[in-house]
């Protein structure tokens, strides 16, 4: 599944945070390295730093220390203006919570990012469709989010995610507020999108055995550090 | 994000809290309303002021003289490179009539006589009405009508002597009355006197005229002009009488050419009150004194402009609290659209995106508020347009029309509107900019 040029690659990378007179380490020192068209699940307990790395990695925050180097570029040398750009063309986020917008439909969420990206207004419908054929959800094109199942909303938000063909698929707890057969479906998804368009994707995930089942790697943070990353395949007992 | 996104995002926006954003769009409307209404009101008395001016010819008029007069307005001091003096005669009026920008050359003539009526006698001052003063203004509302022609045997009186001949002044109107008046006669020099000039003597004569109309104000147009006259004729009328008029005796004793007669002065109306200066000048230049009213034309313009820079400051008042307004509005959306914000960010809108964004959405409710506000205004205008010739007709005096509003009023407020808009849009959209995006989306 993977080659030999990393996506992504975190070098002892800190994020704190000063709270009054305590600084909170919620990212302490971690180095690791994503290789492209790989399916990574970070895993960990409420607290333990996932997210803000997830966050970091995707240029929605910066480090304190270290680097993040995608495609070989330093995202801290990034100004404030690129990194809306990588946001926009290099990766794809997907949150817990859809974060869907609830006054557009479905096909005008999923245009934002083409927007954002001044694709041209020919081009934009084709895009559209295409996401959301690969979501299959291409007859409810004109609802709102809010007469779809959250198990819809969610594969909206994926092709929200890749409607600007990005590199990198970041999806922050994508099955925390489904129900199990939804958040299954929500992760064959996933895994076929990293099949057939040969995706990087990065999942924050508390949900062991989903990530067990689904993903090709799995990394374990504990107090802002990295305790453990390990290939799924050398893991006794799972997926043969 | 181009332009038509931007705009048709900041529209669904402004779309989804229509209440509060039509509220605010109402306040701006509110503003601008009271801003075009004050400025139309004050453009609208000084159009009135001016036209009325410029009608009475007190700012368009030269009021020329010869420099032979022993006095006179305007009459320069004698000064080594001034043009040698010149006999105001028909030579110097009709080249007067041939500068660039003159309308019309003509005398002031006005002569004290006698005026025969009913088989009574009374003394009166005649005055030669030129045609241009058909528009002045001063015969609006007259009884009976202005001259048929320019040189027919009618008669305008003036109502306080028309009251003097009959107090039913209608009935004056269709009657004639005669003039009793000494015409000028030039007499060659008698034989063998050796200063070989000639002199005039004074004929009495009499002519008969129509009374056509009565005119209720006193026509107090041109100055050194027709004012105070209260028996109005025809101005070539008057010129035909060829009545002696007070600088023949002048003339005389200076030993002029008889047979040529002169003016005592001369009104030269020039296209617009901004030519009278060119005009002055030149007159100046020809060697004759020349005399205009331009200082209080311009003292007029000054006034008037800060008339309505004060306007402008009041009408303006309504318009700063419709700014705060769109403060509160647009800072009361950025706390609800947190997370849609961080939303736009993590998609990879650059903070100048989201910036534009909200400063869209000020100027749509500036844009909105200018054109409904530029309705608004004109309703008030038209408003006090009506109640003004309400007031009038009841008076029984002629309408006026006291609030205007021209095109540039119309376009400016709608700019300043959208301007003041975008002022106040600064403060949130600069602040909804520098939203943290991870921070946004964790807002619940």
């Amino acid at each position: 599944m993977s080659d030999s040029q990393p996506a992504v690659h975190v070098d002892h990378v800190s994020r704190h945070y000063t709270m009054g007179a305590a600084t909170i380490r919620a990212v302490d020192d971690v180095s690791l390295t994503i290789q492209s068209g790989e399916f990574l699940a970070l895993l960990g307990s409420s607290g333990s730093g996932k997210s803000t790395l997830l966050n970091l990695m995707a240029g929605l925050d910066r480090p304190s220390s270290g680097s993040i180097r995608v495609g070989g570029g330093n995202l801290n040398s990034l100004s404030p203006l690129d990194l809306a750009r990588y946001r926009r063309n290099t990766v794809g986020m997907v949150f817990q919570s859809f974060n869907l917008l609830p006054r557009m439909t479905l096909e005008e969420n999923v245009e934002l990012p083409l927007r954002l990206a001044e694709v041209e207004r020919g081009e934009r419908s084709a895009r559209v469709r295409e996401a959301l054929e690969r979501v299959r959800l291409e007859k409810r094109v004109g609802h709102r989010p809010s007469e779809l199942s959250g198990g819809e909303q969610q594969r909206t938000a994926i092709a929200r995610a890749l409607v600007n063909r990005p590199k990198i698929l970041f999806a922050d707890e994508p099955t925390g507020n489904l129900d199990s057969a939804s958040g299954e479906a929500i992760l064959s998804l996933l895994r076929e999108i990293q099949t057939h368009m040969a995706m990087t994707i990065v999942m924050v995930t508390h949900e062991r055995p989903l990530a067990d089942r689904f993903a090709d790697r799995l990394a374990t943070m504990a107090d802002g550090k990295l305790v453990s990353d390990l290939p799924v395949a050398s893991i006794a007992g799972v997926r043969p | 994000m181009k332009f038509q996104d931007m705009a048709e995002l900041a529209v669904r926006n402004l779309r989804e809290a229509v209440l509060r954003n039509s509220l605010t769009t109402l306040g701006v409307a509110v503003g601008v309303a009271s801003l075009v209404a004050m400025l139309s009101l004050g453009v609208g008395l000084q159009q009135l002021a001016t036209n009325r001016l410029n009608k009475s010819g007190l700012f368009d008029s030269v009021f020329v003289t010869s420099r032979l007069n022993l006095r006179g307005p305007g009459r320069p001091p004698a000064t080594s490179d001034t043009k040698p003096p010149r006999l105001l005669d028909d030579d110097a009026r009709i080249e007067m009539e041939h500068l660039a920008n003159v309308v019309e050359v003509y005398p002031q003539i006005r002569f004290f006589t006698e005026v025969r009526f009913d088989g009574k006698s009374y003394a009166s001052m005649v005055a030669g009405m030129p045609e241009s003063s058909r528009n002045s203004g001063a015969f609006d509302g007259m009884q009976g009508s202005f001259f048929s022609a320019t040189d027919s045997d009618e008669t305008i009186l003036q109502s306080e002597f028309a009251k003097e001949l009959n107090p039913q002044t209608a009935s004056l109107i269709g009657k004639d009355l005669v003039l009793r008046y000494a015409e000028r006669q030039s007499v060659p020099a008698p034989a063998g006197d050796p200063s070989g000039l000639g002199g005039f003597s004074v004929v009495p004569k009499e002519k008969h005229l129509r009374i056509i109309g009565v005119v209720d104000t006193e026509p107090a147009s041109g100055f050194g002009g027709y004012g105070n006259g209260r028996v109005l004729i025809p101005l070539k009328v008057a010129e035909s009488l060829r009545t002696a008029q007070i600088n023949d005796l002048r003339d005389v004793l200076r030993g002029a050419e008889t047979s040529k007669p002169t003016y005592a002065s001369l009104t030269v109306r020039a296209k617009s009150p901004d030519y009278v200066e060119g005009v002055e000048s030149a007159i100046k230049n020809m060697g004759f004194g020349a005399f205009s009213l331009l200082d209080a034309s311009k003292s007029l313009r000054i006034f008037f402009s800060v008339f309505d820079l004060l306007l402008g400051i009041f009408g303006s008042l309504a318009l700063a609290v419709a700014t705060l307004g769109i403060i509160n509005t647009l800072v009361m959306a950025i706390l609800e659209r947190r997370r849609e914000i961080g939303v736009l960010k993590a998609l990879g809108a650059a903070d100048s995106d989201v910036k534009q964004l909200f400063f869209a959405e000020a100027g749509v409710m500036g844009l909105l508020g200018g054109f409904l506000g530029v309705g608004f205004g004109w309703f008030i205008s038209f408003a006090l347009n009506f109640g003004t010739d309400l007031y009038l007709k009841r008076r029984q005096l002629p309408a006026v029309q006291i609030a205007a509003i021209p095109w540039w009023l119309v376009f400016s407020a709608i700019a300043f509107a959208v301007l003041v808009s975008l002022v106040a849009g600064l403060y949130p959209a600069s602040r909804a900019a520098k939203l943290n995006p991870v921070d946004a989306l964790r807002y619940e």
